[in-house]
């Protein structure tokens, strides 16, 4: 496991490539987190109005409990995750072996669209933080 | 795993207190929470099961102010306690930074400190960490039993048992009245800040 050191230039790609993809789509806020539960980035219309801290450890810690499931199963992991509210829905990715992406967007967001978002996110994402 | 962040200068730690189930990890994290003011604290979290145990765990963030420019932000997590939960307990540990080891001086628990240790040894390895190698301080918790007629262990006895071989720093506590809680707090963050700023940011700036 690396340590990560985000230099500003990184940051900057990272949001951009989310801003362009899942934030034009609709969704209403998208955190990018690794799995011990920092976060790298938080952008969207309501990213300060969530507690990121929180949702990122137990984002984290829900894989991390996913992955366990996964074993029990026979499986080596889950790459992804989604739980469906009233008003809103959540979806957690993996990118990579280290990164999550987390999405939340609202009924007026198909989860097709998102699924799709993502997967082509995740190997930008990829790219970006591995060079 | 430290976070260093060099666009917004922040620095993120992770601190983990580990040890035997019902041995306070919980409790120190509540007092530092009840304690500091406002806006050096973050939310405390905590997923407990019925019955005041730690299910998966707590998590409190504080912000410890600035070193050279950056600002230290910790985030404080507990690991839950009893055997059974072996699992989440690796999977806490996973990134830490700094790690408190809260001992039970309970005679009954004797054998509990021990294990819990040896499993904070054994957990890391798998990280690819040595616990040697790691910020660290013990904790001799629940002193304020020392007065009453329940049986403890001595802190030479506690020394003997956890400190024999690392030499850390360790300090006497009573979770629940506050006393060593900060004193336990401010010496591991210390310890975790030094190791992550020597460990990557000093080389990294040269």
């Amino acid at each position: 496991m690396q340590d990560f050191i985000l230099t500003a230039e990184i940051l900057e790609k990272a949001r951009n490539a989310i801003e362009s993809s899942l934030i034009q789509a609709g969704v209403r806020t998208a955190l990018l987190i690794d799995g011990a539960g920092n976060i790298l980035s938080n952008c969207g219309r309501d990213a300060d109005d969530i507690d990121a801290i929180s949702l990122a450890a137990l984002a984290a810690a829900n894989l991390g409990a996913t992955s366990q499931i996964a074993k029990l199963i026979g499986e080596e992991d889950f790459s992804l995750l989604f739980h469906k509210g009233k008003n809103g829905n959540i979806h957690f990715g993996r990118i990579g072996d280290e990164l999550i992406l987390i999405t939340i967007f609202g009924e007026d967001v198909s989860l097709g669209l998102v699924r799709c978002r993502v997967t082509d996110l995740s190997e930008t994402l990829l790219q970006i933080f591995e060079g | 795993m430290a976070l260093i962040d060099l666009s917004k200068k922040e620095i993120h730690c992770k601190i983990v207190y580990y040890g035997p189930g019902r041995c306070g990890k919980t409790t120190n994290l509540l007092n530092v929470h009840s304690s500091m003011a406002d806006n050096a604290r973050g939310k405390m979290l905590t997923i407990e099961t019925k019955g005041d145990r730690t299910l998966f765990f707590d998590l409190l963030p504080l912000n410890l102010g600035t070193i050279r420019g950056f600002n230290i932000r910790i985030q404080l997590y507990t690991v839950p306690g009893q055997v059974m939960y072996a699992a989440t307990r690796k999977l806490v540990l996973k990134g830490a930074d700094g790690l408190v080891f809260v001992a039970d001086p309970l005679q009954v628990r004797r054998e509990r400190n021990i294990e819990s240790l040896e499993d904070l040894r054994t957990n890391l390895l798998e990280y690819g960490l040595k616990l040697e190698d790691m910020p660290l301080v013990i904790q001799y918790n629940k002193r304020d039993l020392v007065d009453t007629p329940i049986p403890t262990l001595t802190v030479e006895e506690l020394e003997a048992d956890l400190n024999s071989v690392f030499k850390v720093k360790t300090f006497e506590a009573s979770a629940v009245t506050g006393m060593g809680v900060f004193e336990t707090l401010r010496e591991i963050s210390k310890q975790t800040v030094r190791y992550v700023t020597n460990k990557h940011l000093l080389h990294e700036t040269k």
